[in-house]
């Protein structure tokens, strides 16, 4: 989605209670509950930090901001999920914040020691953003319990930017922000790992794709966008009817004819 | 924002899409959930490789002692008890000392005033009710505040919280609530908003909501001093060798309590005005981890001392000023706080109380902890906020103002069950966004309080026993 | 005619003993947030310990430890795993 630096400006002012000045990085910050998130935090913004609610909502919001290689960055926690399918509010703030405010770039923070399970945000986020830095965090946990995690390797095949650290020691901040900015500034493009799904899923997804296609006039994957409406979520269309100005005669959820 | 023109209506395709899910024999949900998995699966396996039990033995021990049948109940009750020993102990020097520095600086402000020849009500005011109430409310909740929220975040970090709720679960399950809400009660020891606020953990609609109503039977920081002044005079000095462990049962038998009528009531709501959908519980185990101290206890103390800070210029501040104007405002012989004490007393003799304890009860609805200083001021005529000499002192005080042992009772049971103060109402509000619901928070407690006091009364004097 | 293949509730496991999981019988809000913590056809759940009053039971699934309640597991239908292999 192409904003102008005001627009964008405004939009995360008045929409998400988020203050962006001019030529700051907005940075959103992501995972499951538990993983050092706001260790993470924390650590990259020290006092530079104010905690309030979204707006509108009785979720916590923190932001924050650091100066890294003379560039400001802003950075907003987002509430701690283990997916983006929407289900609860704390989803649907994360889902609304990475698809409609479309930050410069979204870091999302692993619990090495249970990679499998925060591998199931991380695939959802891809689908939504390339501009992702991957944190595999609590590493001096995984050290204890003995788990190898072949760092390159996941880089590889995810195909973004993955960053070890260990939130609480300190360690690996600094290389976490080069990346930021390497991914910010357009140095570094990745090429994340697309899901893919079993051949009735991907069947039913190229059926809906033509209709789909220009629905949020490339603001968003017209491919999630056709995976969401089969996941039966009538919560994103409300969104974009909320945040794009699509169909401003949505109403919800109603078909004409009924099965 | 810029209206997007379309071939289709989001209507059109929503229904399209609807068809194609129907078409499909099993859930496409599942089916995706499933895939992303698979997918994870997939990566992880490439990339992993595992030396040892992922399941570390440590977590493995530490859960076998808290967890277990017979240790892990005594070990939460220790706890339990540690915590509170630590922050009542550890606040009580803390306490005094800011008690002598503000009240000494007050004796500045009083010669300021009186260098610039202000006038005595402005003084009094000002300085007797603005800034000694408010010092009052810092005095007495910063410590154990900067000290109680530490502790609890450190138990937190470390991992050992949803054990709790783990252990407490099937408690909560019989009276239809989430075993989460045994964490909101705790973080309600500490301050009944900050009880409120963490009713966020719990998922279900209807269930945040109940432990929202009935936090305020847990007794909070600000409830601790009165409960253990009047538990000492009336009850832990009839015999005084042991004076100190019956402080301590009483004590524990009134929290007990608390959490007694927090589990009936929830049980009613549950069954009468908020019946839903049965609850269910999805508790995470995290590992245990050594939490972090230094920036962690940095945080939280900042955080707490910014609230209470904050708390008593917002509401006792103005509050003081209320207090004092009753207090000194005369309708003929009489201040308009005695006139309202004296309309009161009917209704406060009726549940063990009187005129003056009921006031004192009313005024302190923006803090709980002037309650005690606005009936010792009241019963002294001083006009200002007043403090105890000794419990010696109090206890004359309150035996000349006709003080049984019933009253100190009644008192500590209408301390503990009675209407929520006014930073945990606000907060409820901003929690609930609800004003119907605001209002019950107001109202459950205040008619169990008055009903509670009410029946003891009356049994004791039917049974003769006063 | 022998039934090679036994589906058991979820709450029957016993502390130790591993299984694979078949199918979710509950529906809604509970239904999703379980999927989407993993525990969907397929997964490898082990049940790691009780509470001290026999409720809620805490079960090993993917390297995370979730607490269920007995009513909430028994809608989750399982597989034992019969060479009692080790792999959660």
């Amino acid at each position: 989605m192409n904003l102008s630096m005001e627009q964008k400006r405004v939009l995360w002012q008045d929409r998400f209670g988020i203050s962006l000045a001019d030529g700051q990085i907005g940075v959103a910050l992501a995972g499951n509950p538990n993983v050092g998130k706001s260790t993470i935090f924390n650590a990259l913004t020290g006092l530079h930090q104010h905690t309030g609610n979204w707006p509108g909502k009785t979720v916590d919001n923190a932001q924050g901001g650091f100066q890294y290689q003379q560039k400001s960055f802003v950075l907003v926690d987002l509430p701690g999920t283990y997916s983006l399918l929407a289900h609860t509010v704390e989803e649907q703030i994360a889902r609304d914040f990475l698809c409609f405010a479309c930050p410069d770039v979204t870091v999302i923070v692993l619990d090495a020691t249970c990679l499998e399970r925060n591998l199931n945000l991380a695939l959802q986020v891809f689908e939504i953003t390339p501009k992702v830095v991957v944190c595999l965090n609590l590493m001096d946990e995984a050290q204890k319990k003995r788990l190898m995690i072949d760092v390159p390797s996941l880089e590889r095949r995810l195909g973004v930017p993955v960053v070890a650290t260990a939130a609480r020691q300190g360690v690996g901040l600094t290389e976490l922000q080069e990346k930021i900015l390497q991914v910010a500034s357009g140095t570094l493009q990745t090429n994340p790992h697309q899901v893919v799904y079993s051949s009735e899923v991907e069947k039913a997804v190229k059926h809906l794709l033509p209709m789909v296609g220009s629905l949020a006039n490339n603001a968003l994957s017209p491919r999630w966008l056709a995976l969401r409406l089969l996941d039966g979520d009538s919560s994103l269309l409300d969104s974009l009817s909320n945040y794009l100005g699509v169909d401003q005669d949505w109403e919800g959820a109603q078909c004409a004819q009924s099965r | 924002m810029r209206a997007v023109t379309l071939t289709r209506s989001l209507s059109e395709v929503w229904c399209e899409a609807e068809a194609v899910r129907k078409s499909y024999p099993n859930s496409f949900s599942d089916q995706i959930v499933a895939d992303i998995y698979g997918n994870a699966e997939q990566i992880t396996k490439q990339v992993l490789s595992n030396k040892g039990s992922n399941r570390s033995s440590i977590d493995q021990k530490i859960d076998n002692l808290v967890t277990s049948k017979w240790l892990g109940y005594p070990l939460m009750l220790l706890l339990l008890v540690c915590v509170f020993w630590i922050t009542i102990e550890g606040a009580n020097i803390p306490s005094g000392y800011l008690s002598t520095w503000l009240f000494a600086f007050q004796d500045q402000l009083t010669l300021w005033f009186q260098w610039i020849g202000a006038p005595a009500w402005l003084h009094g005011v000002l300085v007797l009710g603005v800034y000694r109430t408010a010092a009052w409310v810092v005095a007495v909740m910063l410590p154990p505040m900067a000290i109680f929220f530490p502790l609890f975040t450190l138990l937190e970090d470390s991992g050992y919280l949803p054990r709790i709720a783990f252990n407490l679960d099937h408690i909560f399950k019989k009276a239809k609530a989430c075993g989460k809400q045994s964490l909101t009660m705790c973080m309600g020891f500490g301050c009944n908003a900050a009880g409120v606020t963490a009713c966020r953990i719990i998922d279900s609609p209807r269930e945040r909501l109940i432990a929202i109503l009935t936090n305020n039977f847990v007794p909070c920081n600000g409830r601790f001093p009165t409960l253990i002044a009047i538990t000492s005079i009336f009850i832990g000095s009839a015999i005084a060798s042991y004076s100190g462990l019956i402080n301590a049962v009483v004590i524990s038998g009134m929290i007990l309590l608390g959490v007694g009528v927090t589990l009936l009531v929830s049980w009613l709501l549950s069954t009468t005005i908020l019946k839903g959908e049965p609850s269910s519980l999805i508790l995470e185990l995290p590992s245990y981890r050594r939490p972090k101290f230094g920036a962690v206890i940095y945080r939280s103390m900042i955080d707490r001392t910014l609230f209470v800070l904050r708390r008593s210029l917002i509401v006792a501040a103005p509050a003081g000023a209320v207090i004092w104007i009753l207090a000194n405002l005369y309708i003929g012989e009489q201040s308009i706080l005695f006139t309202m004490a004296h309309a009161l007393n009917p209704l406060g003799k009726l549940i063990g109380l009187d005129g003056i304890i009921l006031m004192a009860f009313i005024l302190g609805l923006p803090a709980n902890e002037i309650v005690l200083p606005i009936l010792i001021m009241s019963y002294l005529s001083t006009g200002a906020l007043q403090d105890f000499g000794s419990l010696d002192e109090l206890r004359n005080i309150l035996v000349l103002n006709g003080w049984t042992w019933l009253t100190a009772i009644n008192v500590m049971l209408f301390s503990l069950l009675h209407w929520p103060c006014a930073t945990t109402l606000l907060t409820t509000y901003k929690e609930t966004g609800s004003k119907k619901w605001t209002f019950v928070s107001f109202l459950i407690p205040t008619v169990i309080a008055f009903t509670a006091c009410f029946i003891l009364t009356q049994v004791v004097h039917l049974l003769g026993l006063l | 005619m022998k039934n090679t293949e036994q589906i058991d509730p979820l709450a029957d496991l016993s502390p130790g003993s591993a299984c694979e999981i078949v199918s979710l019988e509950m529906s809604g809000l509970l239904r999703r947030r379980i999927l989407d913590l993993g525990i969907v056809p397929g997964t490898l759940i082990r049940c790691i310990r009780r509470g001290p009053s026999g409720d809620p039971t805490a079960y090993l699934v993917r390297e995370t430890l979730i607490a269920l309640r007995s009513e909430d597991a028994a809608q989750i239908s399982v597989r034992k795993l019969l060479n009692g292999e080790e792999c959660v």
